[in-house]
């Protein structure tokens, strides 16, 4: 079938509604419309909703589009990107445009360039889904420099600009779109002010008690929340300069951004002589007063209701799709029930329904905490769920939103449902629900996708299943429901071997992969790839193998650079601007005044962007240039503290019996014997430790990879696989000992035991939860596999092959070009061939 | 970013960065061992700054340094089997075709060839 056969499918509006209903129809049927798109926006179609993800730092632009403009190519749906519908000529069955000027917002009232000729597309059928604009309450000079709304990427992007030059931003309205953006405006390094002309914040969500604790949390995060404040005036001649309420006073500030509510965008629609009341009157079948025009979205009135979330788009577009393609011709929307979550980083706040007693009979349950911020009720009607509030706590918002949605009638322990359940079980087990029982609300994901995911994508993780359905992705309330269904359904998942191997390119476990390096005698990574892999290079499992080399062959081992991560050629961590960081060894936390010295003196000599006390008692040197790394390591004369490599890192100490009035233990000169001995050893990962001289463990000695805590009678206990990371476990108590040579003794051999059998990037914790210290006990104790004096030995050689990579490279380079920028090249032609 | 696929559509709605006849030229990037082998290294050419790799096999390859992901330098990447992976989050790509694996992102690739000791390039 070609194109000009196709029926000519028209949608006006490519935002979240209009591309979700192109898609909903090219899945039931990719041949019977031939899709023309007019979309206002300069872009393919993204998620909106990451807007407030976009402006709070936590996600980039590109990383938001649902539909990137390959899409459009690849089903060959011509996008008129940049160019506004203006009307449906209804009798000649056209739908008109005209480009937008560059500077024109997607959503003012006029902006097109009417220079620019029209562009006409015939249609058999048309879509409106032309959304929402910002609603702007009467306001003196609104529209000056300084003034800003906030619904689209330009939006976004022009608010994030003009906050760099601004000290303090305000916020005119607190529902969940100002609150979003006033936290999106804190991490610009302003100060917030959140300004709500009625008593309370989120008053369509919360109930006045949940209101006021919302201001305190805004509050201790920074922002400055004024209620029943009504703004008159913007002031500032040429730009803002503050804001002049109906109460006479006055607020200054920078910057304004308005979020005062929505209105649908209706023009087309009425200029086309379709019956519009607040937005575009549509039937069941979202239908308008016209049989071939359809409309969909936030520009809809679908029995009176007109929605300002994501969640009725889905349904409303499968409906139309289901019409439209004929699936199901009497299809029928009927209408949402809406929940909804504040995506604002440090807030846990989750909404639905009535959140007020309606009824008498309505049972209402609540818990207070306001000590932690927390907030929990649930309005209970006829045994099901009429509404809920979750403030500070929303680990069930997702099985809520459930039963909310599907109208379960409730368990009989209320509780559970605020709290989850005592046993543990889950509240509503994910059997229960319908395959098309929808879990992302955010994206329209349903149990049957993700399940899919799951068994035929063999998605492992949330995340997983994030990349592969978008599911999660939106506000994040529903992920406790997917680990659920991962629970359930990944079991099923046939595991494949290769999660086995040591590395993704050798088909072999780290045991049999030991073996055969050792056998063969393979001493390089190019080795074991020529040897193991027939050939094949895997740029995936270079630093890995050669981690394991290094520690096979201590002294032996043959080097490439290549097969290390940037952090190990240059001996400093990258960072997110492709700069470096450079952290000084500084034994045990323990300093002095000639070593600072060093230390500012190269800071200001290097214009250092931060010098930063680390939370390994020592100092960070961030933001500096890989050209300039040999110089300032030479300039400093410490040697590497390897905080950018999977080593020993830190020794941390308390100040012990030196000092402390409490110490039993001399912690301080222990932690620089081990750090002096260890130092930069390389293992699977990071290997953190810790001495402290009392069981008050000011130093987290209890939560390192290894940690020495001494005790009365001048003893040392030895911990190993404490975690306070992204992991938070307590070390287990492998010895109690009386001397810093036995604890060195210990830790020695843990270390070497743990550099031979520990998976690659397996932290201690992982790998001493997975043995079980009974047997680590075993081994390295009571000698049950009489290895302890090999594992010496081994850990002494590696202790002897230890060489200062900055004292060793920083006058040569292993390679001219080791350190080097960028090199510019003269690009003309005559130059060109040597 | 042009090449990324969520890049904006001027608002021309022609999409220019595809159409328009290209002239190519060579450009020489000086000595192949300047580069390591099985490393990656940046060269600024014309205003743009391009990552040049000398495979272990001595192949080279050559893409735009950006990572389209957050920008990470890709010439910082590891090497291999003619694929980088970007040193920040490991977003991998193949340098032959420039395709990410995994992403729905292209970066530019470049011809480049070894031509007596010295690394050619060809830009447009
Ligand atoms: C600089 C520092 C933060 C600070 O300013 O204090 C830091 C910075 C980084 N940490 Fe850390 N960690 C720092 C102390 C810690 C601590 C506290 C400690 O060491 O006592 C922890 C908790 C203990 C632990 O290690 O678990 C910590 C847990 C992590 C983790 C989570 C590890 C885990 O499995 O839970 C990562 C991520 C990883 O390792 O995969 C990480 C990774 C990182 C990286 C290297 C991320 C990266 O790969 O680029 C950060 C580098 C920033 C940069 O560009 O320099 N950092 N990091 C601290 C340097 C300590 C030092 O002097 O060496
Ligand atoms: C910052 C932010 C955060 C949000 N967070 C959430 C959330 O957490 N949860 C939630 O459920 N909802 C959230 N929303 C609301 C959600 O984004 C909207 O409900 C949703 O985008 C509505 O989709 P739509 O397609 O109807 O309108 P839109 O997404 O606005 O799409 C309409 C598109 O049509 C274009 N258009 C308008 N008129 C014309 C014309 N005449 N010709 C051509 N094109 C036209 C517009 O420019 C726009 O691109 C948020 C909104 C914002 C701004
Ligand atoms: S906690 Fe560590 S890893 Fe995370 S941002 Fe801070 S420094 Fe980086
Ligand atoms: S910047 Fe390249 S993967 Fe993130």
């Amino acid at each position: 079938m070609t194109r000009t056969q196709r029926e000519r499918l028209v949608v006006i509006g490519n935002g979240m509604a209009g591309a979700r209903v192109v898609e909903e129809i090219l899945q039931r049927d990719g041949n019977q419309f031939a899709v023309i798109m007019f979309g206002a926006e300069p872009y393919g179609n993204y998620n909106r909703i990451l807007l407030s993800n976009v402006l709070n730092g936590s996600q980039k632009m590109e990383e938001i589009f649902l539909n990137p403009l390959a899409w459009y190519e690849e089903h060959h749906i011509r996008l008129h990107a940049g160019v506004k519908a203006t009307v449906i000529d209804r009798a000649r069955r056209l739908v008109i445009g005209k480009p937008l000027r560059r500077s024109a917002s997607a959503y003012g009232l006029d902006g097109c360039d009417q220079t620019a000729p029209a562009i006409e597309e015939p249609y058999d059928k048309v879509i409106i889904a032309t959304g929402s604009r910002p609603f702007v309450p009467p306001l003196d000079g609104m529209g000056k420099p300084g003034t800003f709304l906030f619904r689209t990427l330009d939006d976004c992007e022009q608010i994030g600009a003009y906050a760099k030059r601004c000290r303090k931003a305000t916020v005119i309205g607190g529902g969940l779109l100002g609150l979003e953006a006033a936290r999106g405006l804190l991490t610009h390094g302003v100060g917030v002010t959140v300004l709500e002309a009625l008593p309370q914040l989120m008053s369509a969500q919360l109930d006045p008690e949940a209101g006021a604790l919302l201001k305190t949390t805004m509050e201790q995060m920074g922002v400055r929340v004024l209620l029943e404040k009504i703004s008159t005036h913007v002031l500032g001649a040429e730009h803002v300069t503050g804001l002049q309420f109906k109460d006479g006073t006055t607020l200054e500030t920078d910057m304004v951004v308005v979020s005062a509510g929505i209105r649908p965008i209706v023009e087309v629609a009425k200029d086309s002589g379709l019956i519009v009341e607040r937005g575009i009157v549509c039937d069941d079948q979202l239908r308008t007063s016209d049989p071939d025009i359809f409309a969909v979205g936030e520009c809809v009135q679908h029995r009176g209701v007109i929605y300002g979330l994501v969640d009725p788009i889905w349904d409303q577009a499968k409906t139309i799709a289901e019409v439209l393609t004929g699936v199901h011709p009497h299809a029928a929307y009927q209408g949402s029930k809406l929940a909804t979550k504040l995506k604002v980083m440090g807030v846990e706040l989750a909404s639905m329904g009535d959140t007020k007693a309606a009824r008498p009979e309505d049972e209402v349950v609540v818990y207070r905490e306001p000590s932690r911020g927390v907030y929990k009720k649930m309005v209970v009607r006829d045994g099901k769920l009429a509404g809920a509030i979750l403030l500070g706590e929303t680990d069930t918002a997702g099985v809520l939103t459930q039963m909310f949605s599907l109208e379960t009638v409730l368990p009989e322990r209320r509780a559970d449902l605020l709290f989850g359940t005592s046993s543990g079980m889950p509240i509503l087990s994910v059997f229960d629900l319908p395959a098309h029982a929808q879990i992302c609300n955010c994206n329209g994901v349903s149990k049957g996708r993700i399940k899919e995911a799951i068994q035929i994508g063999a998605c492992q993780s949330v995340t997983q299943v994030g990349a592969h359905t978008k599911a999660g992705t939106g506000c994040g309330s529903c992920k406790s429901l997917i680990l659920q269904l991962l629970e359930v359904y990944a079991g099923e998942v046939r595991e494949d071997p290769s999660e086995h191997y040591y590395v993704p390119g050798v088909p072999l476990t780290k045991p049999q992969l030991i073996a055969a390096i050792k056998e063969k005698g393979l001493k390089s990574v190019s080795a074991v790839f020529r040897a193991l892999a027939d050939g094949k290079e895997d740029a995936g499992s270079k630093a890995g193998l050669a981690s394991l080399l290094k520690s096979l062959w201590p002294g032996e081992y043959e080097d490439e650079r290549d097969a290390r991560f940037i952090n190990d050629r240059v001996h400093a961590n990258i960072q997110r601007d492709g700069t470096f960081s450079v952290v000084p060894r500084i034994y045990g936390g323990v300093t002095s005044a000639a070593e600072l010295r060093r230390i500012a003196d190269v800071a200001e000599k290097y214009q250092v962007q931060m010098v930063k006390i680390t939370g390994g008692q020592r100092i960070d040197l961030l933001g500096i240039k890989k050209e300039d790394l040999p110089a300032i390591w030479q300039d400093l004369g410490m040697p590497s503290g390897h905080a950018y490599t999977k080593a020993f890192r830190t020794c941390k100490s308390c100040v012990g019996t030196d000092f402390c009035r409490y110490g039993l233990g001399d912690s301080i000169a222990l932690s620089q014997k081990i750090e002096r001995r260890f130092q930069g050893v390389e293992s699977p990962h990071k290997m953190k430790l810790a001495t402290a001289g009392c069981p008050r463990n000011c130093s987290e000695a209890y939560v390192k990879d290894l940690g020495a805590v001494a005790i009365e009678g001048g003893q040392w206990e030895i911990y190993l696989g404490g975690a306070a990371g992204g992991t938070v476990r307590k070390g287990d108590l492998l010895c109690t000992v009386k001397t810093h040579d036995e604890v060195l003794q210990y830790m020695g051999r843990f270390m070497q035991y743990y550099r031979e059998n520990a998976k690659y990037l397996e932290r201690s914790y992982g790998f001493v939860e997975r043995l079980g210290i009974e047997r680590l006990r075993d081994i390295l104790v009571n000698d049950s596999e009489g290895i302890c004096a090999r594992l010496g030995a081994e850990i002494e050689a590696a202790v002897a092959a230890y060489k200062d990579p900055w004292a060793t490279e920083a006058a040569r380079p292993v390679h001219a070009s080791q350190f080097a920028n960028p090199v510019s090249v003269k690009a003309d032609s005559e130059e060109a061939r040597p | 970013m042009n090449q990324s696929p969520l890049s904006s559509v001027p608002r021309e709605g022609t999409q220019s960065w595809y159409n328009g006849a290209v002239q190519c030229h060579e450009v020489d990037l000086g000595p192949v061992d300047f580069i390591p082998l099985g490393e990656g290294r940046a060269y600024v050419v014309a205003g743009r700054t391009i990552a040049v790799f000398r495979q272990r096999d001595g192949q080279l390859f050559a893409s735009d340094n950006e990572c389209p992901h957050r920008g990470g330098p890709l010439a910082d990447g590891i090497v291999g089997a003619g694929k980088v992976i970007c040193p920040l989050h490991t977003w991998k790509f193949d340098l032959a075709t420039g395709r990410c694996l995994g992403e729905e992102v292209t970066i530019r690739t470049y011809l480049v060839r070894e031509v007596n000791g010295h690394i050619v390039m060809e830009i447009s």
